[in-house]
């Protein structure tokens, strides 16, 4: 399933947005290569490139995803972040704040007994959605909670 | 070398709570040195991986917004009091640092 994955990446992010990053001089063609790591996912700066590197276009709204964070967070360097997937058979989180430069923030691949829960700390440049894309039994499911950003840190 | 991180893991009913706050700078590549006007190169954890007793249950990939001195939490189903959790990253520099703990 996990190693499915990695493989269907490499091979749609190598025709798509990889060949994208590579003409806009962001990344070096041997990094790619190197690399496991999702630079196509993690580099892209629009929120739709992004969704697409980690399969979750089109993912499904679901109520079963609960996304703990602040309603309003006065230091956006520290935002803790709490996402927690009711449905069965969770097998990977997608984190991303949307308005981020680079909205794709973090991923997670779960097994052997792991359950559908993170909990962490994230860096938000301005108020944005927090959104979640969940994968469980082949299908994608999606929730998002917006928490504002006090510019300046006045509180209040 | 890294900090040590800091790692705890304890038993809620029949689920393993495993907390861990690791050490790092997490520089975005977005910031600019203020003395010299340039910018600061990105340095972050890219790639988080967690097991219980030798089996991986957490593969987890990160960029640079996640925070400064990141905190991770995750749950583990089936994992008993004294099985042995290892955690480890890896930073886009190379830099490697790994943790244990015992279920408690």
């Amino acid at each position: 399933m996990n190693q499915f994955r990695r493989t269907f990446l490499k091979g749609a992010g190598a025709a798509g947005s990889v060949a994208v990053a590579v003409a806009a001089g962001l990344l070096k063609p041997t990094e790619v290569l190197a690399a496991e790591w999702n630079k196509a996912g993690f580099g892209a700066t629009k929120l739709d490139e992004a969704l697409k590197s980690v399969g979750g276009a089109g993912a499904a709204e679901s109520k079963d995803i609960v996304i703990k964070a602040p309603d309003i967070a006065e230091n956006g360097a520290v935002v803790p972040v709490e996402i927690t997937s009711n449905i069965a058979g969770t097998a990977s989180i997608a984190l991303f704040i949307e308005t981020n430069l680079n909205p794709l923030c973090s991923t997670y691949d779960f097994s052997n007994g792991a359950l559908g829960y993170i909990s962490t700390r994230v860096k938000m440049a301005k108020t944005s959605k927090v959104r979640a894309i969940v994968k469980a039994g082949g299908k994608t499911y999606t929730a998002a909670k917006e928490v504002k950003v006090t510019i300046g840190g006045c509180g209040g | 070398m890294a900090d040590p991180m800091k790692i705890r893991a304890t038993m809620q009913g029949d689920v393993a709570d495993v907390k861990v706050l690791m050490s790092h700078i997490m520089e975005t590549g977005q910031r600019k040195d203020p003395k010299t006007g340039q910018l600061i190169p990105a340095h972050f954890i890219q790639e988080v991986n967690a097991s219980v007793n030798g089996k991986v249950v957490l593969d987890s990939q990160w960029s640079q917004a996640i925070s400064k001195n990141p905190f991770l939490g995750f749950k583990v189903k089936g994992a008993k009091a004294g099985d042995k959790v290892v955690v480890n990253w890896t930073d886009n520099k190379g830099d490697k640092n790994t943790a244990e703990a015992v279920i408690g």
